[in-house]
């Protein structure tokens, strides 16, 4: 413990230099570019979307215009951050969001590109920040329970298996933010989908409107221009929740006795 | 002067909600259709509110600045949410959630407000329960809970530590199934930026498009604002760095009354400052103080060793550390209210015991986990200690955490009445964005609970009685001159605002204005800071005005000139929160003035003098805002001294 104290002290002073190749859009219909931007004395605790704002004060200062990015929360749940870092979505790290990345992760005097997502579904709106409603349009189209405000049961006259409450979390855990998208190849949303069904399956108040969920929302899916999964487990790999894979087959089950019995 | 009048229905506590249920103004379905609700902000507030009117028939438009409803503030509560279900069998009753937080606000909230959120609390657990809220289980497959500070029963339910999170993806799904059937309309990317008034009602707003920077009328029968708190005035806080003050603002400079600006809370367990290039501050949930011990060193020469590298936590005996919360207060232990627990940390490092920075008390697993093993905690607080790793690089299983008191909500807003109604006929406010139930602090686990009691259950019923009035109100037309008017305003600030061009940038001006806030009318407050801050922030305002940069244009995305636009208001809500500090001459909850304390250094209230609501009304500009008095009677419970020692 001593040892991994006086390393982390170590590398808590001393800052690092970073050449940044950023790319800036000016709007959904113009061609965008890679800039080259040289960023000076970052501290490793800074958190990569910080070392952002550091630049882009900088680039005010200069009369220049700052690099647009979505985020929020800046906690890793709210799922509105997501760059695309040294051809992955969220950087480096494993299991977390862009914002929970922290530039220790990086060495000094790495060079590193920051890309927007990259999927058909998913335009660019602005410079790394783009347009993900598409994935409100598969929520709409059946991610949820249909019951009204009031008039339900008291919550505990329907009893979950601990088991099944905890998969049933694990896949509602989602965030929304899209790296399955860009991680994918063939830009398909399974790992989304599949996070909401897989949720609903497990429940027993998703049984009544679980054959109709899951066909509208893989319906809704191919519509909007996401492509097939291959399995080829990238989503999983670069889910900042981990979600795992078994959901995908789990929906691919429900998808199955849905349409062979529809 | 007005009288405010609460309109707190007649009768005997417990029968009010019903008997005003029973008696209100409903409107038939065929006239629902008829009538327009915007609502502003879709959190746990706003969703609920427009899914459940949507379903209800009324033709609802629903307005975000994120680019999907699912990304809200809301979704960043980690811990729980309260009810009175008493499925623990542990004493708990309406009856004593209702009570606890009375007494957790300090005796400054209304009685029949916060008897109506317990009483309605069991049905949002029902309510969200139905739309497959993945709620903790026990092993018997029913719903499990915790405790949270300011209660003694265990009535907090959760799921693992994004209870927030999950409640408002429920809220989501419900919206979205609304936004399908299209009885609710969605507008995503647009910021509220002003409010109309015509003939005295609120009849609608002014938006801007986040991306094409189009400014745009809408107009209604009523007007809903559920956008949230104001706490990132204080520039580091941690809230969502998106949240802010603007909409309630302009309501207020349209003549809404501001209820008890002063009211902060400031939350005990986060992740100290660690840098001056930080943007925000990190929750860690107050459900890890179900299990996680405070301490401090007891002797000054190992605080300063531990702050200088000489020492760490694990070389600290036992007998050498002093768990201050437990020692102080017996009763509740590391369970004390969050503006007591703040407070404590505060007096430990102000007196020279606090770890790390010096501005950092230990939140210690090592009990707990040597009790229970380091499964139990991991299953109970995993996501938690994974972002605290994630972010300090220390790993809080071995090593204890290290917190210090945040900006975390404001119990301040905007004032309304029982029906949830501003001063303003037809402008509403729910969730953190009104003043209404949690008085001079909220308890734990109460604004999930708060947000959606009176998006669920709430507001569906009372905008009614409003409404029903309007049945014969046509759709109201953008094109009155009150919009023209309104659209003008905007359009004219927007200009002013990039003509600037001065030298500094938005964050830094907002950055400076935090720091004063939070060290003039922060954890302790005095008269000569107070008005010192007055003083200084109308410099900042000047400073603002005068030399303020934003780069790029009006037309299209332009995060700088968003922020610049919150930070305006920001520091006139600065000036607000300072003058009602400054006129509260007592310490209650939150609101702690030094002049006012116990030897101890308790909190001292002055309930001859201050058992009021303080509602601002606005005057105009550079005019000293009016402050109107609502009297607050306690009618069926016993006012106290808050005592959580014993
Ligand atoms: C880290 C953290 C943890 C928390 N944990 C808990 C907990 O465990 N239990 C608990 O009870 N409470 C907790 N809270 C408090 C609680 O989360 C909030 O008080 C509550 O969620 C607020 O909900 P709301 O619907 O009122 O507002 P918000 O969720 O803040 O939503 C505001 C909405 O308004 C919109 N909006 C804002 N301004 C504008 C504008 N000008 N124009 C258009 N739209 C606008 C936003 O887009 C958003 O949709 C926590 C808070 C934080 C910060
Ligand atoms: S900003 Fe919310 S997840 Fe990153």
């Amino acid at each position: 413990m001593s040892l991994l104290r006086y390393r982390s002290e170590i590398i808590k002073f001393k800052e690092m230099n970073f050449t940044l190749k950023i790319w800036r859009q000016e709007n959904a219909r113009a061609k965008g570019r890679f800039e080259t931007y040289q960023l000076q004395d970052i501290s490793p605790d800074c958190s990569f979307l910080e070392m952002l704002d550091i630049l882009n004060q900088q680039l005010i200062d200069k009369f220049e215009k700052p690099v647009c990015f979505d985020h929020d929360c800046r906690e890793g749940i709210c799922g509105a951050c997501g760059l695309y870092i040294n051809g992955r979505p969220h950087g480096p790290d494993k299991g977390i969001t862009t914002c929970q990345l922290h530039m220790r992760k990086f060495k000094d005097g790495d060079t590193i590109v920051v890309e927007p997502w990259r999927a058909k579904p998913f335009p660019v709106i602005k410079d790394l920040v783009v347009d993900r409603s598409a994935f409100d349009k598969i929520i709409q189209a059946g991610g949820f329970i249909s019951v009204n405000t009031g008039g339900v049961p008291d919550a505990n006259t329907i009893p979950v298996p601990r088991k099944n409450a905890d998969i049933a979390m694990d896949a509602a855990a989602c965030i929304g933010c899209g790296a399955c998208v860009a991680a994918c190849k063939n830009a398909s949303a399974m790992l989304f989908v599949a996070a909401k069904v897989s949720q609903f399956a497990m429940l027993p108040q998703g049984q009544v409107e679980a054959k109709e969920r899951v066909l509208k929302m893989v319906q809704k899916m191919d519509e909007l221009g996401f492509g097939n999964c291959t399995n080829t487990g990238a989503c999983e790999a670069e889910c900042p929740k981990e979600i795992s894979l078994s959901h995908i087959a789990r929906m691919n089950r429900e998808y199955f006795s849905a349409t062979f019995n529809a | 002067m007005i009288r405010l009048n609460a309109k707190i229905p007649e009768g005997p506590l417990a029968d009010k909600w019903t008997r005003y249920k029973a008696t209100q103004k409903l409107v038939n379905p065929a006239n629902k259709r008829k009538l327009d609700i915007i609502i502003v902000g879709t959190g746990l507030a706003g969703a609920s509110a427009a899914a459940s009117l949507g379903e209800l028939g009324f033709n609802v438009s629903a307005f975000c600045y994120q680019d999907s409803p699912r990304r809200a503030h809301s979704i960043a509560a980690q811990g729980g949410i309260n009810a009175a279900k008493n499925y623990r069998n542990d004493g708990d009753s309406v009856y004593r959630l209702f009570y606890d937080t009375i007494k957790g606000g300090d005796y400054r909230s209304r009685e029949a407000n916060v008897y109506r959120l317990a009483e309605v609390s069991n049905a949002i657990i029902d309510q969200c329960v139905a739309q497959g809220v993945p709620f903790a289980r026990e092993y018997g497959g029913l719903l499990d809970n915790r405790s949270f500070g300011g209660a003694q029963v265990s009535r907090t339910f959760y799921a693992r530590g994004q209870t927030g999170q999950q409640l408002l993806l429920g809220a989501y799904g419900a919206l979205s199934r609304q936004i399908a059937k299209g009885t609710v309309k969605m507008f995503t990317r647009s910021e509220m930026l002003d409010l109309v008034i015509v003939d005295g009602k609120a009849r609608g707003i002014i938006t801007r498009n986040l991306v094409t920077g189009e400014i745009t009328r809408h107009a209604a029968h009523a007007v809903v604002l559920a956008t949230g708190g104001y706490g990132n005035a204080f520039f580091l806080s941690t809230n969502a760095m998106g949240s802010n003050g603007s909409a309630i603002w302009q309501a207020y400079k349209k003549g809404a009354f501001f209820a008890n600006p002063a009211f902060v809370q400031i939350h005990p367990t986060c992740i100290p400052v660690h840098g001056d290039y930080q943007s925000k501050l990190t929750l860690m949930s107050e459900s890890l103080r179900n299990d996680g011990r405070i301490w401090v060193p007891k002797k000054k020469e190992d605080a300063e060793a531990i702050r200088a590298g000489k020492l760490s936590s694990v070389d600290i005996p036992e007998e050498d550390r002093d768990y201050y919360l437990e020692r102080r207060y017996p009763a509740f232990g590391n369970l004390v209210p969050r503006d007591v627990a703040s407070r404590a940390a505060k007096e430990r490092c102000d007196a020279g015991y606090g770890v790390g920075t010096g501005l950092a008390v230990y939140l210690d697993f090592t009990d707990a986990i040597n009790r229970l093993g380091k499964n139990v905690i991991e299953e109970r607080y995993g996501n938690l200690f994974q972002m605290y790793e994630k972010i300090t690089d220390e790993n809080p299983y071995k090593t204890p955490m290290m917190i210090y008191p945040a900006i975390h909500y404001t119990m301040g807003g905007i004032w309304v009445d029982y029906e949830l109604m501003t001063t303003i006929p037809g402008l509403f406010a729910i969730g953190e964005a009104n003043f209404s139930d949690h008085g001079a602090n909220r308890l734990g686990a109460s604004a999930l609970m708060q947000g959606l009691a009176d998006g669920y259950f709430v507001l569906p019923y009372t905008i009614q009685n409003y409404l029903a009035g309007e049945i014969m109100t046509p759709r109201i037309s953008t094109s009155l001159q009150e919009f023209q008017d309104a659209e003008n305003a905007i359009s004219e600030r927007i200009s002013r605002l990039m003509s600037i061009k001065g030298k500094r940038t938005v964050d830094q001006i907002h950055r400076e204005f935090g720091m004063k806030l939070w060290d003039l009318v922060g954890m302790g407050r005095n008269k000569d800071g107070l008005q010192q801050a007055l003083t200084s922030f109308k410099d900042m305002k000047d400073e603002f005005w005068g030399n303020i940069r934003i780069p790029g244009d009006a037309a299209g995305m332009n995060p700088e000139l968003e922020k610049a636009g919150r930070v305006a208001d920001f520091i006139e809500l600065g000036e607000l929160m300072a003058l009602d500090a400054l006129n509260r001459e007592e310490s209650c909850g939150g609101h702690f003035r030094e002049e006012h304390q116990t030897p101890e250094g308790e909190a001292m209230r002055h309930d001859g003098k201050f058992m009021y609501v303080s509602a601002w009304e606005y005057q105009g500009k550079d005019k000293e805002p009016i402050l109107h008095k609502e009297n607050i009677d306690y009618e069926f419970i016993k006012v106290q001294v808050r005592n959580y020692k014993i």
